[in-house]
Parts: C-alpha cells; structure tokens; sequence
C-alpha cells in the first residue's frame, strides 16, 4: 500500500511539508502530527497543495487539532485520526518515512 | 502485528516524546506487540529517574516506566547517546567511577545494535522526533 | 536472520546539531548486521558529505572523515538528492569522494555517492522496510 509518511512541522517553519510532497507517490498516504496538523488548516497554500496531490491520501492526528484549537478550521479532503487511527496506518502501510 | 519505535527527542522539550509514548500505548490498545522502544538523541533523557515535573503535568519518565511494567515492554536507552548526556544505571556508573545513577526502574542501557534488531525483528519501526 | 532494507535518511546540516554525527554512528553499528544498507542525504543533510570541514575553531570533533570508512562498511549506496545540491549551489566536486571496493570485481574501487533526482530517490524511498530518521 506505499508509504505512509508523517511531517511534524507547521510549513510556515519549515520546508519539510513541501519535501514530503515531492517523496509521496500515487497511493501513499501523508499523516500530519503535532505541529505539522498546521498544514492542514483551511486559507493556507499548504491547503492547496494537498488538493492539488490528488494521488496521495491526507490525514491529520485530531488530537494535536484539538490541542492546537484548530478543528474548526480543517481544510478539505483531510481525514481526522486518533491514535488508534495512526495505529492502523502503520500497520496497513509497507513501511513508515517520519520527515523530521 | 510487532512494533519498534524510536524516540529522538527528550521529555517536554518536543512533543515527539509525548506522541511516541501516545502511539506506543495505542498500539497495545489495539492488540498489537511493541519489540522494543529505543531512545536515542536527546531521548535518553526520558529515562531519568530524577524528573520531579509540576504535580499537575504529565510525568513523562513515570508513563514510560509504568506503561513498560504493565506490558512488560524493553524500553532501551542507547548506551553512546546516554554517555554523552549523562544518563547512567548502577552498573554503568560503577564501570565509569561514579557513585551516582540515574536510570529510572524500567529501562536498561544498551548499544545501538539494540535499535538494528529492533527493525530486523519487527514488521514496523516508526521514529518520532524533532 | 532477515535481511531487509534499511534506509537512513539525513537532512540535517553538521555541527548545529547532533543529528548528523549521531546518524552516522548507527550506520557503523549497523554495518556488523549485514542488512541492505541505503544513505539518503536530502535537503541540507547534503552539507554533511561536503570537503574541507575544519571544526578547530567552533571545538567540535571532525567526524567528516568517518564517510570515507563507509566504504569499508560495505556501505555502497549513497543517494544524494540532485535539487538539494542544486539549490544549495553544490554541485558533486564539492562533496567527498566516497568510493568502495567490489570484492566481486577484483576489488575494483567504484562511486558510493548516486546523484538522483527527487522522483528517483522517492522511487528508491518507496522499495524500503525500515526508514531510519534523525
């Protein structure tokens, strides 16, 4: 099933985000954590930038929205996971790239 | 399914500590085995035993003991990452002169063959880090 | 035991932080374990692999010269990613030599260090089992 990637940094701090963009191929799947769940707010070019991957799946660990106080601002096309979530992820992909 | 992670960073400083200690106990949760947890980098410091964190925080080195003694999980600190920063258990400390540890009940220091096992004899490593 | 594909990425720069240093001292380690090793260096993890480092001044131990051992590691695969060269206004001459010999060929010594482009190394990233981060 591919890779499945996670990126922990907001992309106004880092390029990381974008990196990760161009290592996710067609059918892998992109789980934002921690300050990376930044990435999948609504109004930002991050936004449209996962709108525009239409081959890759987008995800965002719900806790981390929560604690950032972001739900109400979920861009599109994003599924909220929780830990269990991130659980299954792992197990339902070949293997894990954590851009750090 | 047989988990390894990886912890890079120390308690409080990044959260990656908090979301690998999260994930390590949604996994057991779920059924799933955990091989091994490897702390390397600045995490070795998840293992001390001398955090006294406000009353009303999360004691971070406490939930990595106590979750390892329910579960009977091997959680190791990489033994070249925890000279550098000091991280010591009673065996080592006396190999090195000192009379004093600080390795809290629950972890054991070891080299980082340890996190090469880890992936071999896992189906899944995830590292969580800064 | 298992021999499976193991990739380290690194994308941090040297001396500013730990990470680079700390990386490579796993690749070592993990040489003794016969696994199918990969080293990607992406984004400014690239500036770890540069020539001429001089850490006298700043007190930091020098541990460039450690890549030149891969070799003997029997660390082969060295991916460098061509945009990160690129953008960093690298180009391969700015890097070390890093070469390793093939006992199958006579001992022949060859490149270690592959310049790929970003969709080539995703490709590669894609086929492994285990990604070791830093």
């Amino acid at each position: 099933m591919g890779l499945l990637h996670t990126v922990n940094k907001s992309p106004f701090e880092s390029k990381t985000f974008d990196t990760c963009l161009g290592y996710a191929k067609d059918g892998s799947t992109v789980l934002l954590i921690e300050d990376g769940v930044y990435a999948a707010t609504t109004g930002t070019s991050a936004a449209d930038k996962i709108k525009n991957a239409s081959g890759v799946t987008f995800a965002v660990l719900g806790p981390d929205l929560q604690a950032r106080g972001l739900e109400g601002k979920l861009a599109d096309g994003i599924k909220v996971v929780d830990y269990e979530g991130f659980v299954n992820l792992v197990a339902e992909h070949d293997s894990v790239q954590s851009w750090l | 399914m047989k988990f390894s992670i990886q912890v890079n960073e120390g308690p409080y400083q990044h959260q990656s500590a908090d979301t690998a200690y999260q994930f390590a106990k949604a996994a057991l949760a779920a059924g799933h085995e955990i091989f091994r947890v490897f702390f390397y980098h600045d995490g070795v410091n998840n293992a001390t035993k001398l955090a006294v964190p406000p009353q009303d925080d999360r004691d971070i080195p406490k939930l990595w003991s106590e979750l390892a003694k329910e579960n009977d999980l091997d959680l190791v600190v990489c033994i070249a990452a925890a000279q550098r920063r000091g991280m010591m258990d009673v065996d080592e400390a006396k190999r090195q002169g000192f009379e004093d540890n600080n390795l809290k009940e629950g972890f054991r220091i070891s080299g980082l063959g340890q996190l090469i096992e880890a992936g071999i004899e896992s189906d899944r490593l995830v590292v969580f880090g800064a | 035991m298992a021999v499976k594909k193991f990739m380290y990425v690194n994308r941090k720069a040297p001396y500013g932080t730990v990470y680079a240093l700390e990386s490579l001292e796993v690749v070592l380690i993990g040489a003794a374990f016969d696994q199918d090793v990969s080293l990607a260096f992406i984004g400014d993890g690239v500036y770890e692999l540069t020539k001429g480092q001089n850490t006298e001044a700043i007190g930091q131990k020098n541990f460039s010269p450690t890549y030149a051992a891969l070799g003997d590691y029997d660390v082969t695969k060295i991916y460098v990613e061509k945009e990160s060269l690129e953008e960093r206004g690298l180009t391969l001459d700015d890097l070390q030599h890093l070469v390793w010999e093939d006992e199958d060929e006579d001992w022949a010594e060859k490149d270690s260090i592959r310049l790929v482009s970003r969709a080539e190394l995703a490709d590669v990233m894609a086929e492994q089992e285990i990604i070791l981060s830093f």
